[in-house]
């Protein structure tokens, strides 16, 4: 622990606060009702990836690990255009946001 | 000191995080992610990430965030009603969710060789070549293939959203 | 060894004529499916002659003089085979192969022979029936199997042959398959047809466990070489040859089909049931003759059944009033003394039995399909009668063939069934008592074949007169032909009685004879006995059916239970079917139907169909359209997957079970 005071914060720490993140996200997708709210729970699970790429790629040096998170963020740049045009569009058509009366899909 | 301003900035993830999954507006929600986004770049500026926390702040927190806020208000969400729910969500989510976090962080407690970050240490250590430079260079040289694709990416992008959000009166007033 | 003798035409041209006539026979205009037709067995007859020819050339015909065997062209046996083999499996090997030796030589003379007369005489015959193309098929393709089996140089092609001729005497036998009678008697024909081929399979895999070879050649000279060869397994494998055979050429107790064969046109009865295919168990038995001839139990066994069927046929065949059934009965009886031959290992006098007979029968079933074609299908004898003037030639060949069949010198008959009676006579313990009972079956046959003779032919005219067809020529050639084979088929054994050189050209392929024929007083006055009987037995179907014609029907209201034994076959028939048929029905109905097929095939089935539906149904509640279940079970998953890669179970399943042991050891 002395250690740590002057020399700086385990890396660690910052994994396992992805981790935490990464988990409310999913708890997030698991029980928010609005489709909009879903949505934003994965744009968190994926800030919480992005994370733990910086993480890793400032420990072994390596600026692949910083390009792969700028690849992420463009490709959710996209996928949140998408998805929110595709949400416009299930509003459109279905006239609520409720995630459980979007059911269409049921046997 | 830098665990310090690790422990403030972790905490104003988790406090946005968690806020995000207590409200019960959309737009309450959104603007608590902001705050998760903006903390998060300022963790990046602390591993040394100086160019991705820029543009964690532009494109996601600038952006994206933004457009959410857009549809919210496009779309007049209001507060969550309350539906008929899934009990699976709750019988089979919430233990896989805790059995993920239990995995991840035995492996990640029990992992013997991570480091410590320290400040001021980003890719290199060189004082003559910069965080964004470092990137440019593979970037636009070893991984230009990728780069060229993404951005045929997000054209493709742009014009599903155009296709999937006009709409249908419009198309055919247009014709 | 000069050229090839194209052995492989012989079956092939038959099996043309079977494709054309089969697959465009309707089509095509009638003269060319006669042609087609004819054309095979002449052809394949044609063959045969040039094969004999060549073999046996006249240069050295005229150079032979004495006894001995016959000196030849080629090396006999002339071995074909196929340049394809057939099965190669490790140490098993079977080829293609034909082999033309004495023994099959006289075998396919008389095959394609005789079997070229009838097709002629079919021609008059089935002229005014549908389906005349697919007869002549039916006939070709039997030719072409029967070849194969007479041909074949090791016991599976035999078996192919076999079961072919099998497969055409049903389609043959049911050829007027809209009748129900039809139909059911083409298929009895073939189930106890079958049940001889389960002998005959047992036989062959016997052969080839012990001896590891199928083919005839190599088998007589395994047997040869080791002495030890004697009983036991060799028995085995003759009585389930036996069986086969008994099977094919209808002896007891296999002989049910026969009778009922007769549903078929007459001309399929003459060839295939009277010349042919019943005489291939004979051919087998003769073929397979040195298995036989190492087991002396197995031979006693052939002698008696032989010399029992041919008593016991004769007896049915004393009151049957269908001309067909004595013919039929007729032909059992004589395929009993064939066997009989064989029994006491006379082989060359069962042979020359097989030649004559197949003359004769052939003769006098041909000469009865004239009389039923003429009399416009009636085939009672009772309702027959007078007809010597409106059928003079019928008349006349059928003379012959009741001459011949009796054993009268110097026709066909008597030489061969001398023969037999002589070897039998001289043939150690038992033969005298075999002697006898072929000796009051030549009687029993010489009356039936005379009460035949007078019935259809003389007296006063018993049925209607009308329908009278005259007999075309195509019918009446083959019959004069046959006619005369029946008188001069006799003298090839070129002495005045008994087998002859004809024993002494077949001995290289049958071995020699174990008496040597013509020896002096004792055939003498046995061939005499022989004549008397068979007088005897025209004296009494004389006074039974000429002086007083009331005489039969007086002696069966005085016999009555006797003559109802006879003339319902002794209830063979009854009683296969309620010993065998009921049970065996009884057994598929009810269990097999039933419990097997109902019960557990169904019941699977249902099972099966059963849980797919219900876990369908149970399964069918998840996929709720519930995108928040999905998320749930989206992470279950990929917590499980997380988890079976990070933990390593191994480990972790060994210190659990250590805990778990060790724990339970305290």
């Amino acid at each position: 622990m002395n250690a740590l005071y002057s020399h700086g914060v385990p890396l660690s720490y910052y994994l396992l606060l992805s981790a935490l993140l990464f988990a409310l996200g999913v708890v997030g997708f698991l029980i928010k009702r609005n489709l909009i709210t879903v949505f934003m729970s994965i744009e968190l699970m994926l800030n919480a990836v992005n994370l733990s790429f910086v993480t890793f790629a400032h420990q072994w040096h390596a600026v692949k690990g910083q390009i792969f998170v700028f690849f992420v963020m463009m490709v959710a740049a996209a996928e949140a255009a998408v998805g929110l045009a595709i949400i416009i569009a299930i509003f459109r058509a279905r006239a609520t946001l409720a995630v459980d009366r979007i059911d269409l899909m049921k046997l | 000191m830098h665990l310090i301003l690790f422990f403030v900035f972790a905490g104003f993830c988790l406090a946005g995080a968690i806020n995000l999954l207590l409200q019960s507006h959309p737009i309450n929600s959104a603007l608590s992610l902001i705050v998760v986004m903006t903390s998060l770049a300022v963790l990046y500026l602390m591993l040394g990430a100086e160019f991705l926390a820029a543009a964690q702040v532009i494109v996601y927190a600038g952006a994206i965030m933004v457009l959410f806020i857009f549809v919210v208000m496009l779309l007049n969400a209001g507060r969550e009603e309350r539906t008929l729910g899934s009990h699976a969500a709750r019988a089979v989510g919430f233990p896989a969710v805790v059995a993920i976090l239990a995995v991840i962080a035995t492996v990640i407690v029990k992992a013997q060789d991570l480091g410590i970050a320290k400040l001021g240490e980003g890719l290199t250590n060189a004082p003559d070549s910069t965080n964004i430079e470092t990137l440019s260079k593979v970037l636009f040289t070893e991984l230009l293939l990728p780069f060229e694709v993404t951005s045929v990416l997000i054209l493709i992008a742009i014009l599903g959203a155009v296709a999937l959000a006009s709409r249908d009166e419009e198309r055919q007033a247009g014709k | 060894m000069n050229g090839s003798l194209h052995l492989w035409l012989i079956p092939l041209l038959p099996f043309a004529g079977f494709l054309v006539n089969g697959l465009l026979g309707r089509r095509l205009p009638k003269w060319l499916v006669t042609s087609v037709a004819l054309l095979a067995p002449l052809a394949a007859f044609g063959v045969v002659l040039c094969a004999a020819l060549q073999i046996f050339t006249p240069m050295e015909l005229r150079s032979w003089n004495g006894p001995g065997p016959i000196p030849s062209a080629f090396a006999l046996p002339y071995i074909e085979i196929c340049s394809h083999p057939w099965i190669n499996i490790g140490a098993l090997h079977i080829d293609f192969s034909f082999v033309l030796d004495q023994l099959s030589l006289v075998m396919l003379l008389v095959v394609t022979g005789v079997g070229f007369l009838i097709h002629v005489y079919s021609v008059g015959y089935m002229n005014d029936e549908a389906g005349y193309a697919r007869y002549f098929s039916y006939l070709n393709l039997f030719l072409f199997f029967m070849t194969v089996l007479v041909l074949a140089g090791n016991a599976l092609l035999m078996f192919v042959g076999w079961e072919g001729v099998g497969l055409a005497s049903y389609l043959l036998i049911g050829f007027y398959f809209q009748k129900t009678s039809a139909a059911d008697a083409g298929k009895k024909a073939f189930i106890v047809n079958r049940i001889g081929d389960f002998g005959f399979l047992i036989g062959m895999f016997l052969l080839l466990a012990n001896f590891g070879t199928l083919t005839f050649a190599e088998i007589a000279t395994k047997l040869g070489q080791d002495p030890g060869w004697n009983g036991g397994v060799v028995t085995v494998i003759a009585l389930c040859l036996l069986l086969g055979a008994a099977g094919k050429s209808a002896q007891l107790p296999l002989y049910i089909w026969l009778p009922d064969a007769m549903e078929g046109p007459t001309p399929v009865s003459a060839l295939i049931h009277a010349a042919t295919m019943v005489t291939a168990g004979v051919y087998m038995i003769a073929r397979t003759h040195v298995l036989f001839d190492h087991s002396p139990f197995a031979l006693g066994v052939v002698a008696i059944v032989g010399a029992a069927t041919a008593l016991f046929a004769a007896t049915i065949g004393l009151v049957q009033n269908d001309i067909k059934r004595v013919l039929a009965y007729s032909t059992i009886s004589q395929l009993g003394y064939m066997f009989l031959g064989c029994g006491v290992a006379a082989y060359s006098a069962a042979i020359f039995h097989l030649v004559t007979h197949a003359f004769f029968k052939a003769l006098l079933f041909l000469a009865a399909g004239s009389v039923i074609h003429a009399i416009g299908g009636e085939q009672d004898l009772r309702k027959m009668g007078g007809l010597w003037k409106k059928l003079p030639v019928t008349f006349a060949v059928t003379t012959v063939g009741v001459l011949a069949i009796s054993g009268f010198w110097p026709f066909a008959g008597f030489f061969s069934k001398d023969a037999i009676l002589y070897a039998a006579f001289t043939h150690g313990a038992g033969g005298k008592a075999l002697w006898f009972v072929g000796l009051v079956t030549a009687l029993l046959t010489s009356f039936y074949m005379f009460r035949l003779w007078y019935l259809a032919f003389l007296g006063k005219p018993r049925g209607e007169a009308a329908h009278h067809h005259s007999t075309p020529w195509s019918m009446l050639v083959p019959l004069v032909i046959l006619a005369l084979l029946s008188i001069c088929g006799g003298w090839i054994s070129g002495v005045w009685m008994g087998v002859g050189h004809f024993g002494d050209f077949l001995a290289p392929s049958v071995g020699a004879q174990s008496v040597e024929a013509g020896n002096g007083s004792l055939e003498l006055i046995l061939s005499i006995l022989a004549v008397v009987v068979a007088l005897l037995g025209w004296f009494i179907a004389d006074l039974f059916y000429r002086q007083k014609p009331t005489r039969p029907a007086e002696l069966a209201a005085a016999l009555p239970g006797g003559y109802k034994l006879l003339a319902n076959k002794y209830y063979v028939d009854e009683f296969y079917r309620a010993t065998i048929v009921k049970p065996l029905l009884a057994i598929s109905t009810y269990f097999l139907g039933w419990v097997v097929d109902t019960g557990l095939l169904g019941g699977t089935a249902w099972l099966l169909g059963g849980i797919a539906t219900f876990a369908g149904a149970l399964l069918q509640r998840w996929q709720s359209g519930n995108l928040r279940s999905y998320a749930a079970w989206l992470a279950a998953g990929a917590a499980a997957v997380l988890l079976f890669v990070v933990v390593p179970w191994p480990a972790v399943l060994a210190s659990l079970s250590a805990i778990h042991l060790g724990g339970s050891g305290h």
